[in-house]
Formats: C-alpha cells, sequence, structure tokens
C-alpha cells in the first residue's frame, strides 16, 4: 500500500485564530456548566441525604441517569427528545443543558461522599460553641468537604471540556465544531483534527496546572 | 448552678439514664465515673442539649434546657464542652479555632476575637502554636486547643467528656494539668473520666454510674476509701 497523502499545514494554520476563538467558547461553556451544575451538585447531594423522599427519588433518578447513560444520549434528550415535544433549545442551550445535567450528577455523587468523609462530631462540636446549624455548615462542614472534593471537581472540569465536544453532532460552535465546519470545507480533515486535538490537550494542561496552583494557595492545611 | 431532675434517656429501646437526680453548685468540680456505656457521656450531652430527653428536666441557671422556647445556642455559650475526640477544625489555624465563635456568634471584632484567642491559647500553654494547623499539633496539644476553644466563649461550667480517654499515655499529662489549672481558677466543671488519680486529687464529688443509674456520690475520699455500693467498690478494684 501506498502512502501518498501530503500533509498540509498552512491552511489550518490560516484559520488558527478561529479556532482558538472557538476554544473560548469551549472553555465558557464548560465553566458554565461546571457553576450551574455544582449548584445543581450540591441541591442534588443534599436532598439524597435528607430530602423528603419523592424529592430524594428524583435526586437519584437524575444521578443515576446522569452517570449511567452515554452522555451522547443526554445530549440528544435535550435536543431531539425535548424536540419530539415541540420544545426546540437553541443548540447553545442544548449543549449547556446536557452537561450542566452530566456534571450534576457525578458531582452529586462526590458531594455526597465529601459530606458522609466529615466526622458527625465536627458538626457537634461547632453546636456545643453555640454556633446555628446554618453557622456549623457554612463555616465548619462545607469548607471540609470543598477540600474533599476540590480535585475531583477539577476532573470533571476537565471531563466536560472534552465531552463538550460532542457538542458538534449537535451543530454548536465550539473547537469541535468549529473544527469539523472548517476541515469539511477544505478536507485537511487530518491536520485539523491534530491541531484541535493538541489545543484540547493544552487547555487541560492549564485547568490541571491552574487547579494546583489554586489548591496549593488555598489548602494549607 | 445546673439541676438534673428525674433524667431519662432512651436510645430506641435502650434505657441509658433512668432517673438521674444532680445539683451542681457553682465552683464545683464533679468527676462522674463509671464502666463504659454506664450513661456518663450521654449525660453531658443532655445537660447541653445535644441529646434530647425522654423524660425529667435540666434546669442551668434557671433555664430549662429542653423546654420548647430555650435559645439553646445562647445556653451553649455558658457551657464549654470538651470531647474524647478532640474535634479541632482542621481547616482554621488554632488562633483561627479559638477566634472564631466568639467572633459569628458573640459577635465580637476581628481583633477583640483574635486577642481572646490569642489569651486563651496562651493559657492552656499553646501560645507559641497560634499559627499552626490542628495536623501539626499533637493529641495533647489539640485536646487543649479545644480546651481554649471553649474557654474562649466565657463559659461558666465546663464539661470534660472523656477528654483523655483518645490520647496516648504520654500525653495524657499535659491535659491533665490543664484541666487541674482550671479547676484551682475556680472554673464549674463536669468530668467524665477514667482518670482515677484526676478525680481523687481535683473533684469535690465524685459520682459513679453504673447501667444509667448513679449508684452514688459524694466526697473522693468517701467514694474512693469506703464506698457503700457493691458495685462501686468492685469497678475500682477493677481499674486499680
Amino acid at each position: 500500500m501506498n502512502f501518498d497523502y501530503t500533509f498540509h499545514w498552512r491552511p489550518v494554520m490560516r484559520k488558527l485564530p478561529d479556532l482558538l476563538e472557538a476554544s473560548l467558547t469551549t472553555l465558557q461553556i464548560s465553566v458554565l456548566s461546571m457553576i450551574i451544575g455544582i449548584t445543581f451538585g450540591l441541591i442534588l447531594a443534599i436532598l439524597r441525604m435528607n430530602g423528603p423522599k419523592p424529592l430524594a427519588w428524583i435526586a437519584t433518578g437524575w444521578v443515576e441517569l446522569a452517570r449511567n447513560t452515554p452522555a451522547l444520549f443526554q445530549l440528544f434528550f435535550f435536543s431531539f427528545g425535548l424536540g419530539a415535544f415541540g420544545l426546540h433549545l437553541t443548540p447553545y442551550f442544548i449543549v449547556l443543558a446536557g452537561l450542566t445535567f452530566n456534571n450534576a450528577g457525578y458531582l452529586a455523587e462526590n458531594f455526597r461522599g465529601g459530606f458522609q468523609a466529615v466526622p458527625e462530631t465536627q458538626m457537634r462540636a461547632a453546636r456545643s460553641l453555640g454556633m446555628t446549624a446554618w453557622q456549623s455548615y457554612t463555616r465548619i462542614v462545607i469548607p471540609q468537604v470543598f477540600r474533599i472534593v476540590y480535585h475531583p471537581m477539577t476532573n470533571q472540569l476537565v471531563w466536560a471540556v472534552l465531552m463538550s465536544s460532542l457538542a458538534m453532532i449537535v451543530g454548536f460552535r465550539e473547537l469541535a465544531g468549529e473544527t469539523q465546519a472548517l476541515a469539511f470545507k477544505t478536507f485537511r480533515i487530518f491536520e485539523y483534527f491534530a491541531v484541535t486535538a493538541l489545543i484540547y490537550y493544552v487547555m487541560v494542561k492549564v485547568i490541571l496546572g491552574l487547579s494546583r496552583l489554586i489548591a496549593w494557595r488555598m489548602f494549607r492545611y | 448552678m445546673i439541676e438534673i431532675k428525674e433524667l431519662h434517656k432512651y436510645f430506641g429501646a435502650l434505657h441509658v439514664l433512668k432517673g438521674i437526680d444532680l445539683n451542681v453548685q457553682k465552683g464545683e468540680v464533679l468527676s462522674i465515673i463509671g464502666a463504659s456505656g454506664s450513661g456518663k457521656s450521654t449525660l453531658l450531652y443532655c445537660t447541653n442539649g445535644l441529646e434530647a430527653i425522654q423524660k425529667g428536666e435540666v434546669i442551668v441557671d434557671g433555664v430549662s434546657v429542653h423546654s420548647k422556647g430555650t435559645d439553646l445556642n445562647k445556653l451553649r455559650t455558658k457551657m464549654g464542652m470538651v470531647f474524647q475526640q478532640w474535634n479541632s477544625f482542621p481547616h482554621l489555624t488554632a488562633l483561627e479555632n479559638v477566634a472564631l465563635a466568639p467572633k459569628i456568634v458573640k459577635g465580637k471584632s476581628k481583633s477583640e476575637a483574635r486577642e481572646i484567642a490569642r489569651q486563651q491559647l496562651e493559657h492552656v500553654g499553646l501560645g507559641d502554636k497560634i499559627d499552626n494547623y490542628p495536623s501539626a499539633l499533637s493529641g495533647g496539644q489539640q485536646q487543649r486547643l479545644a480546651i481554649a476553644r471553649a474557654l474562649a466563649m466565657e463559659p461558666e461550667y465546663m464539661l470534660f467528656d472523656e477528654a483523655t480517654s483518645a490520647l496516648d499515655p504520654e500525653l495524657v499529662g499535659e491535659v491533665l494539668d490543664t484541666m487541674r489549672l482550671l479547676a484551682e481558677e475556680g472554673m464549674t466543671m463536669i468530668c467524665v473520666t477514667h482518670e482515677m488519680g484526676f478525680a481523687r486529687d481535683v473533684s469535690d464529688r465524685v459520682a459513679f454510674f453504673h447501667q444509667g443509674v448513679m449508684e452514688e456520690i459524694g466526697p473522693p475520699q468517701q467514694i474512693f476509701g469506703e464506698p457503700t455500693s457493691e458495685h462501686t467498690a468492685k469497678f475500682l478494684a477493677n481499674v486499680r
């Protein structure tokens, strides 16, 4: 078999600014889906632990679906699934909802583990000093939970960045979507995806590095 | 004054405290001894409202602890508590551990709270550890930190729940010394303890608990010298 493919990198390099701009979109939507996901994840975890039965069941259902079905299908649910009921979200909101749903499911389990890892006696000690339940949670328990779930949370952000590439299937032009559009215009498919893979790699490395730096600054104990 | 009247406590079907009657006067040091599971620690938890009770009453300075309208958070600032597992807050420095409650519970300013914390850490001999995190302190130091943390609320009573039981033997002394110091300063203390030497030397009265009942109470010379209950005598023979 002859290998007669010639690499042409120049068309890719010319479009590099477009790719970098799209990677900002990727970052933006991933981070936003994390912020909302953390909020929902916390609520889901608390509902599963202390919520009234029906709400606890819904929370459990959410977590089970998010963790045990393909992320792609979750994205399809918010596009074709809701579309079947006549509810058409824009590609941006489909991706945001899909990512957030998935993040919240995984994070809820992290948070639940985190809460269980803080000894109950910490709460007792706080209450014995006259702190209210709210003060004990916000000043004593949650800061400790936060440290326990910090690195799993970073992993989830990395996963969100990589998973957001599924967005190209529902037609959203983040980094992967942009790459696909440009690649099929020029047919330099390998070159485009190689460069994009490298951009993802660098993004993830930067996130991990920053996360480590923040952890080092924040957790002195 | 702490008044405990006909106190009953159940954990499910388990009858843990079977009608305890006990008064503790201001300035008194009371030690509670007895085998594990005899209800000693539970009595402390019921005293500051960390555990609910099923029957009877606990009255602290005229306020009924378990009544509906009682502001438990306010009442607890009067009663410092030190736990067997010292429960220092791992994410805060020694100074922050002690300064937190005066600031957020009593509403002291940041600098006031820090000053109180510094004084109390000095008080328990941790003046050179104020910026250390608990993970850098020994068990004995963490327990003294817990004592300082309770003292910072300027309590009128201190409740010690087996404060030395979880410590390595060589660290017990420093914590007992701190407790002795408080007793000498006139603090009112209820100490659940397995340290018979401490109970004998420091307490004004010693109470012996057996299976949820307060079998006897009296001055240490009497309890250790001529116990009237055969359970007390047996227990003391076994721990010696």
